[in-house]
């Protein structure tokens, strides 16, 4: 087999945050959701505190496979700190790159660790994996957006 | 023994993927198609298509011929008593929701219990599931044995005097295992209720003997056993489907229509409203005569061996979890598996890029994931037409798998 091309999904950067997932867990009392991916029964948590138009901590949970949970992991990096406008972006950024589609070099800056992850548009059954954490924050954010803060 | 090998027969199998030769380990989801099965569809478009039991032209009554033939053909192939019992339908699933939607509808009641079991698939759970939230019924599960198999301890206990209807596969999509249907069809009898088994992964695997099971329904899918997607097969005891209204309406369906009225035809084109699936159906003939070709003895004797080989390998390789019976004697061509420590998305994909084609999921069993205490598996399935050295790949490729996220 060709072990190469695994590894070409399955980079070091995506290995060591498997490992060593970043704001994994649960905040109390911050507003979450979950999604579920149909098609393996994986559910994923994410929950964001925003304050002050900033997402002032960011946390997810559950479990899944090795993409999707360093996808999660990065992700909660990614939109640390960042507005929610900002953060909308950073999804829509890294949704094009997954879908194999060309973004510029300053998004893709942007999107740090969370940019190594566009290896997966070559493994389009693996799309929704890398996607699922990404989807319930854009859900999220959506969700929150009308509150008054 | 020595295996013959078919698949000269498959046209797919000689394909590649990912730079590898395909090694296809699904047939649980899908089976493959023998260059008979493509040849008999190919042929009926371009010789006999015409629409059945409508036409008084000479091609409408040939492929009237054919289709009615491939009845006859399936009333043996699982020893019906009488052709009327057999009707064609999409699928297993829709053969089963048929059953809700007709026996169920008309004969379960607000505190009726309907049995089934932890390992049934969506498609023999769900549409149960529905009808006892429409009719106030009850939903009682088997468990399992600890080493896998249906608890018929907890089977003798459950099916009682409140029992209407009892659900289950004839052998499991995730477990391997087959079910006592004949034992399980005397304990419904023996409350007055009705047995329905769901046989998707029985048919091809094992000859099928209604009338011995004593099935009252019985369901199963052409595309599991070489014939095309979209064919499906529903048996039913005659003087259950003589009460039973139809579930669907329109042509082919009636005996005479008015205004204000409709009588039916009789069964079983009254079951089959609209224009069937008739190429669907030719192409199920064409797999039956496979099948029939190859025998029993063959694909029997094949699928074990591979199945030995699968299982033994897996079960010989530390840190893989084998989920059902460990016991051969016990297990069909299906094995779930879990690499510890490995997601089976990641597992799948692993053995993707050697050519290994395995299903990772929850099978459309999540209650029974649930029950097993994980959320998904890996799942290889085998048929007669793989080969000792296809498991080898597998083996082989879950190594390197392993050796790639552990080390």
């Amino acid at each position: 087999m060709s072990l190469l091309k695994l590894g070409e999904l399955y980079k070091a950067v995506i290995l060591e945050h498997a490992q060593q997932l970043h704001h994994h867990g649960q905040l109390p009392d911050v507003p979450g959701l979950t999604l579920n991916n149909p098609t393996c029964g994986d559910v994923i948590k994410v929950q964001l505190d925003i304050q002050d138009d900033q997402i002032q901590q960011i946390a997810f949970s559950g479990t899944g496979c090795t993409i999707s949970q360093a996808s999660a992991s990065v992700m909660t990096d990614v939109l640390a700190k960042q507005s929610p406008a900002q953060a909308k972006t950073l999804i829509h950024d890294f949704s094009q790159l997954v879908m194999g589609d060309e973004i510029d070099a300053t998004a893709k800056t942007q999107l740090g660790d969370a940019a190594v992850l566009g290896a997966v548009a070559e493994f389009p059954t693996r799309i929704r994996c890398a996607m699922l954490a990404w989807h319930a924050a854009d859900q999220l954010l959506d969700e929150l957006g009308g509150d008054p803060k | 023994m020595a295996m013959t090998n078919y698949r000269a027969d498959f046209p797919i199998l000689n394909t590649r993927i990912n730079g590898e030769p395909l090694t296809y380990l699904d047939s649980a989801a899908t089976s493959q198609k023998p260059q008979a099965v493509i040849d008999a569809l190919v042929a009926y478009y371009q010789h006999d298509n015409a629409n059945v039991h409508r036409g008084v032209y000479t091609l409408a009554a040939q492929a009237t011929d054919q289709y009615e033939a491939v009845r006859d053909q399936v009333t043996a192939f699982i020893n019906a008593p009488q052709r009327e019992t057999v009707f064609f339908t999409r699928s297993t699933t829709e053969s089963l929701n048929w059953v809700a939607q007709t026996y169920g509808e008309q004969f379960i009641g607000p505190q009726d219990e309907i049995v089934l079991t932890v390992m049934e698939h969506h498609s023999n759970l769900v549409p149960w599931q529905q009808l006892a939230i429409r009719k106030h019924a009850k939903l009682r599960y088997i468990g399992l044995t600890s080493d896998g198999q249906l608890d018929m301890d907890a089977a003798k206990r459950l099916i009682t005097a409140k029992t209407k209807l009892v659900a289950v596969a004839e052998t499991s999509n995730v477990l391997g295992v087959t079910n006592p249907i004949k034992a399980l069809a005397a304990l419904a009898h023996q409350n007055g209720a009705i047995i329905v088994v769901d046989g998707a992964q029985a048919v091809a695997h094992h000859p099928v003997d209604v009338q011995a099971l004593d099935a009252d329904f019985y369901a199963f899918s052409g595309h599991k056993m070489l014939a095309p997607t979209g064919i499906g097969v529903l048996y039913g005891k005659l003087d259950l489907l003589e009460q039973l209204t139809p579930a669907e309406f329109g042509g082919e369906m009636i005996d005479n229509v008015t205004q204000q009225t409709t009588t039916f035809a009789a069964i079983p084109q009254r079951f089959e409203a609209g224009t069937p699936n008739i190429s669907g159906v030719i192409g199920l003939g064409a797999a039956i005569t496979y099948l029939q070709q190859v025998g029993w003895s063959t694909i029997e004797a094949q699928e074990a061996q591979l199945t030995e080989r699968l299982l033994n390998g897996l079960l010989k390789m530390d840190g893989v979890t084998v989920y059902g019976p460990h016991d051969l004697a016990l297990h069909g061509p299906v094995v779930a598996f879990n690499l510890n420590g490995v997601h089976p998305h990641d597992v799948a994909t692993g053995l993707d890029m050697a050519g290994v084609e395995v299903r990772a999921g929850h099978h459309c069993a999540q209650p029974l994931m649930a029950y097993l205490q994980t959320s998904a598996t890996v799942r290889a399935s085998v048929m007669f037409y793989n080969t000792p050295a296809e498991i080898d790949r597998l083996l082989t490729a879950l190594a390197e798998v392993k050796e790639f996220f552990q080390s």
